[in-house]
């Protein structure tokens, strides 16, 4: 029941957090140089005089400033993130079309790195005070410092063009027409590079991260008594140091859900991957304010749906967070 | 502290390498009068062939080397004007949220815990995006999605230290609450602030390159980013033309996060001593 008030609770934050972020988008459009309704239309010369006079209508850009700001979250809360004169389509359409390919990656890469930074962390962690620790640390801090675009480029460079391995761009082979099995393993292929080279600089996070919570939680008092009991290192690092060095390593995993996001405009950009992220590139270029800020929100409440998740996960796996609040 | 640090081998790395980085900006002028835009070469001369653009040319013919030699003034600026300006809106919000506490301390950190849950890159984005592309909307917006961290981090310093008994005694010496916060608590949580500041630049300086790379630079300031974007359609004719910029960027960043981790094991030896990362 507590969890389930603490949820609802949760939930009601997040429509809040959804609402200011709408506002927070209504402002910026009127913050652009120029007039809303010509910076609405995009500035390409898409709109003639016509168009500029039905947007100035339909957004009522001619009635007082709170009765516009009210019609755009209004329009926002029934998903309605304007028009893509641009792309001539709905901006909710275009993204609906693209947010798939950015779950598929941005997943990936969370998962990948989550898994690879805890073992990597683990490992280092065992071995502290040795070459192979240092080497690990070395190169965490290496990735941490790395550029996610550059990195992703190099992969490009080596993978793709001089060992011919993995596809450089795209999310399937274009006009081969796979079907069932077969069309999935096209997409894993395409997707190795995508994922890793974004799934890099978090996998450093995580395994500093764990690397220094696994060395903290061995100096505590119920790892000697462990020890006293007899057992050995390795069960000890995985029955019992572990399952407490790991807490905050998913905290802050889940909090840093964001920067996965943000981070996968910049490798769909590399990778030609057609998820939300590239379409967010592609409306730099023509200055489509809409798809902008329709990209912006929808990946604002991805992050929000993420942390609503971790924080469900969370007190399953541990129910002492419960009973605390 | 400073016997600390100074033995802290990492930290002296990232030292020396900080400081390499600043001289070529200073001296970027010198060395390359002409400026980063100049056409010195034909395009695409290849890296060690040449002795006077040892780094080759680009896709226009412009020198590499003086490309990276500017872009590092770039990077510096950004970075250290954006956390500087990051730290004038944290610092504040976080010392009066955990000073007065209550309403104030409330509000705050709604606000806070607002901009964390916005994803920072895609703000930054949206902020450039909107005020048009030019060195100070690209500071405002590196500063506002950084600022977060420094307020949650000033908040627990402050109510921490707060408590303590010197604040007694300068409340019973009659101090004003405002001046006891400024004179009395806050210079006792300088040492955290300048560990996590020498972090964020570090971070500016990667979140600059980002929106540079996107196209999203000051069109008149060459820097490391737009160089990786310009040549990311030539990778495969052209390879260094994408390194190189890679490489002055991780080293930056790398020398950065040492010197920031040698600060923090510096000023904090209770928690080196339990081998941090």
């Amino acid at each position: 029941m507590d969890t389930f008030i603490a949820v609802l609770s949760r939930i009601a934050k997040a429509v809040l957090t959804l609402l200011a972020i709408a506002v927070l988008n209504f402002f910026l459009l009127h913050a652009a140089p120029g007039d809303p309704a010509v910076v609405l239309a995009g500035e390409a010369g898409a709109a003639d005089e016509q168009m500029i006079a039905q947007l100035r209508e339909r957004f009522g850009l001619d009635q007082p400033f709170y009765v516009q700001l009210g019609k755009y979250v209004w329009g926002i809360m029934q998903f309605d993130l304007g028009y893509s004169f641009r792309q001539g389509m709905p901006v909710s359409q275009l993204i609906m079309e693209r947010l798939p390919a950015t779950l598929i990656l941005t997943l990936t890469a969370f998962f990948i790195s989550l898994g690879m930074g805890i073992w990597l962390g683990v490992a280092a962690s065992a071995r502290v005070g040795r070459a192979s620790d240092s080497l690990l640390t070395t190169l965490a801090l290496l990735f941490y410092a790395t550029p996610l675009y550059w990195a992703a480029l190099m992969a490009v460079l080596v993978f793709s063009v001089w060992l011919g391995w993995l596809p450089a761009f795209g999310f399937e082979t274009v006009g081969a027409n796979y079907t069932g099995l077969a069309r999935v393993l096209d997409i894993a292929k395409h997707l190795v590079l995508p994922a890793l080279t974004l799934g890099l600089f978090f996998m450093a996070v995580y395994m500093r991260m764990t690397r220094a919570s696994m060395l903290e939680v061995s100096q505590m008092d119920f790892v000697k008594t462990a020890k006293a009991k007899g057992l050995g290192g390795a069960a000890i690092r995985r029955r019992h140091i572990l399952r407490n060095a790991i807490l905050p390593v998913v905290t802050l995993a889940g909090l840093q859900a964001g920067q996965l996001v943000g981070g996968a405009v910049l490798t769909e950009t590399v990778f030609a991957w057609p998820g939300i992220g590239r379409l967010m590139f592609e409306s730099l270029a023509a200055r489509d304010y809409n798809t902008i800020l329709g990209v912006f929100i929808v990946s604002a409440a991805m992050v929000i749906l993420f942390n609503i998740i971790t924080d469900i996960v969370y007190r399953i796996v541990d129910p002492r967070i419960g009973a605390r609040s | 502290m400073w016997k600390r640090f100074a033995s802290n081998i990492g930290a002296m790395v990232g030292v020396v390498l900080l400081i390499a980085v600043i001289a070529i900006a200073i001296i970027a002028p010198m060395l390359y009068p002409g400026g980063p835009w100049q056409m010195v070469q034909r395009p695409f001369l290849v890296p060690f062939t040449m002795e006077a653009y040892p780094l080759g040319t680009d896709t226009l013919g412009r020198n590499v080397a003086a490309q990276l030699a500017y872009g590092a003034q770039v990077s510096l600026l950004v970075g250290l004007v954006s956390t500087l300006v990051a730290l004038l809106i944290g610092v504040p919000l976080g010392a009066v949220a955990g000073f007065y506490g209550g309403l104030a301390d409330e509000g705050a950190m709604r606000f806070t815990e607002f901009f964390q849950t916005i994803p920072n890159f895609a703000l930054a984005i949206v902020l450039v995006a909107i005020f048009q592309p030019n060195l100070t909307s690209i500071i405002l917006a590196i500063a506002i999605v950084s600022w977060p961290p420094v307020a949650r981090l000033v908040r627990a310093e402050v109510m921490s230290v707060r408590k303590r008994e010197f604040v007694d005694a300068a409340t019973l010496a009659g101090l004003s609450k405002p001046r006891i916060l400024i004179t009395q608590v806050l210079p006792n949580t300088v040492s955290p602030i300048i560990v996590m500041a020498s972090l964020m630049v570090a971070t500016a300086i990667l979140l600059e390159s980002s929106l540079s790379f996107l196209g999203l630079g000051d069109p008149n300031a060459m820097s490391w980013g737009y160089m990786i974007g310009a040549a990311r359609t030539v990778i495969r004719s052209a390879w260094w033309l994408s390194f190189f910029p890679g490489v002055a960027i991780i080293i930056t960043v790398l020398a950065l996060n040492l010197i920031g981790e040698g600060l923090n094991d510096a000023l904090n030896p209770h928690l080196s001593r339990k081998g941090r990362a």
